[in-house]
């Protein structure tokens, strides 16, 4: 059984669907991509499945449970097992690094101040920033920022843990550093990990399993494999990063030669 | 027109769900003011950074206020030889009025706006949508405790405000304009009431504390997450808390003493 399955997801932002029936299985203990162009929804599918969101219609489950039926407690309970890495780190910018990695555990658990410690040095010691634990978010660059994010969303040992666009705006060297980061803790902790993003070679790097979102729907799902040998030309378009094919590269309207005529009697 | 009409009604219905949420927002934080007994070093920390760090433009301004009020006052009193009852003057002004409301509208300014951008901020750095996601709720940890420690600060920096401004008057009243100081004391102890007077004070900051952290803390809370938002939101607890003080220090004055 997967440990998350949604089921025909609707959501919509105003008028616009978000999501139009989409299905996704996220199978325990692997790491599963998704992926698609800025704007498809990546971001919001992962608050949907935080329970910050709620769909329109379709569910999602976790575990069995189903995130939008829970009271709010039972939702904090669930979200203790869950990590999410927001994109830009979301530190608490008050809190030093140390402070910010022990956050969780001194919110939810009772341990004595010494074992906190301990615990927060093993993650630190994890992502290779011990030694900077008494640096404050400011001090940080966007890689050592996530690598904390990353320690402090492992804290209290989830069951899963969600990437939102993780490889953005990271030199090459953070960049491996990252990919290598997100696939050991994984198999190490065996966590499952999804990892949304719309960096092609990255993703299909560490991923067990992709989904590619567009237009509100799942357009294709497969391993790293499979979706390269894909025909699809849409498949084809994103994994080879061309510029225009069936997402076109211009917003749509009216045509180019039309707009230069008419430009004198512009309403 | 029909457009006007419409956009009045939108503007209308707006307002009215601003107001709504603003309720549902001040419910949920004062759920959240029981579990802060067992946290005090949570807002211990925001008392420092609203209150103590209000204390000295507080205490600057009411020196100054007090000793235009002697000056004023003295002035005034003197053309029908009362110059005596300088001392009631000055401290029923300030503990009626200048106090609570000065104080108010510096509080807003120093201490309300910094809790705007400050939560704002939190909002647009996804801070807090963070907390959701670690299963803290942001609105106990974080709205809770500068709650509290806005509603305690206040009616204390009010009261700082009134008595460094007696202290400004009796400078210049009995220093430079040669007021008899005992008489400066003695009229302000006999006439100024306890209940009538102070205590009537006391309670017009205890209702502004409240009321100007509500505004800052919702309007950082409910801020759009965009620089641009963020300051307008900054904006907006500043203008909207001096009008809430000053409208309220009519309701509370006709309430407290206007024999209505
Ligand atoms: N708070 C919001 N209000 C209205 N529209 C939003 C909001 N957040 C996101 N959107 C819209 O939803 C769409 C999906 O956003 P998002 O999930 O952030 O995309 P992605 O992460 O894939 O780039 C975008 O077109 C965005 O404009
Ligand atoms: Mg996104």
């Amino acid at each position: 059984m997967p440990l998350i399955k949604i089921r025909d997801l609707h959501f919509y932002r105003g008028d616009r669907a978000i999501f139009n029936g989409v299905d996704i299985d996220i199978d325990r203990g692997k790491v599963t991509a998704i992926m698609g162009p800025s704007g498809t929804g990546k971001t919001t599918l992962l608050r949907l499945i935080g329970g910050q969101l709620r769909p329109d219609q379709g569910y999602i489950e976790i575990d069995g449970q189903n995130v939008h039926k829970l009271s709010r407690s039972k939702l904090y309970e669930l979200r203790k097992r869950m990590g999410m890495l927001f994109q830009s780190g979301a530190l608490l910018t008050d809190l030093n690094v140390f402070d910010n990695v022990a956050f969780p555990l001194r919110e939810h658990t009772k341990l004595p101040e010494p074992l906190i410690r301990d615990l927060v040095l093993m993650k630190l010691q994890a992502v290779g920033l011990r030694n900077a634990r008494k640096l404050s978010p400011s001090e940080l660059s966007g890689g050592m920022a996530r690598r904390v994010a990353l320690a402090r969303a492992v804290a209290l040992d989830p069951m899963m843990i969600m990437y939102d666009e993780p490889f953005t705006g990271q030199d090459p060297i953070s960049m491996g550093t990252l990919v290598n980061l997100i696939r050991r803790i994984n198999d190490a902790m065996g966590l499952t990990s999804i990892v949304v993003s719309h960096d092609v070679a990255e993703a299909s790097q560490i991923a067990d399993e992709i989904y590619l979102l567009s237009g509100g729907k799942v357009i294709e799902k497969g391993t790293p494999e499979e979706l390269k040998k894909s025909s699809s030309q849409w498949v084809r378009q994103f994994m080879d990063g061309l510029p225009d094919g069936p997402v076109p590269f211009h917003y749509p309207g009216s045509e180019f030669d039309v707009d230069l005529l008419q430009s004198e009697h512009e309403s | 027109m029909i457009g006007f009409i419409r956009s009045l009604g939108r503007w209308g219905l707006g307002t009215l769900e601003r107001l709504g949420r603003g309720h549902i927002f001040l419910m949920h934080t004062l759920a959240g003011l029981p579990g802060l007994f067992l946290r005090p070093a949570l807002v211990i920390q925001q008392l420092f950074s609203l209150g103590v760090l209000s204390v000295l433009i507080v205490l600057i301004s009411g020196l100054f206020v007090g000793m235009v009020l002697g000056l004023q006052g003295y002035n005034t009193l003197v053309d029908f030889g009362a110059e005596e009852s300088l001392g009631v003057l000055v401290s029923l002004s300030l503990v009626r009025e200048l106090g609570p409301v000065v104080t108010a509208l510096l509080f807003a300014g120093r201490a309300g706006s910094a809790l705007t951008a400050e939560v704002g901020l939190m909002k647009s750095t996804e801070q807090l949508s963070g907390m959701e996601m670690m299963a803290v709720d942001p609105v106990r940890r974080v709205i809770a405790p500068r709650f509290l420690a806005g509603f305690i600060s206040m009616p204390l920096l009010a009261a700082m405000f009134s008595a460094i401004g007696v202290i400004g008057a009796f400078i210049v009243g009995h220093g430079l304009l040669g007021v008899d100081e005992g008489a400066f004391w003695s009229q302000m102890q006999t006439k100024t009431d306890w209940y009538g007077d102070v205590m009537n004070g006391v309670i017009k900051s205890i209702v502004f504390g409240f009321v100007v952290t509500w505004i800052a803390l919702y309007e950082g809370y409910d801020a759009t997450p965009t620089s641009e938002g963020v300051g307008r939101a900054t904006t907006r607890t500043v203008v909207h808390s001096a009008f809430a003080i000053l409208g309220l220090d009519f309701v509370l004055t006709a309430l407290m003493f206007g024999d209505i």
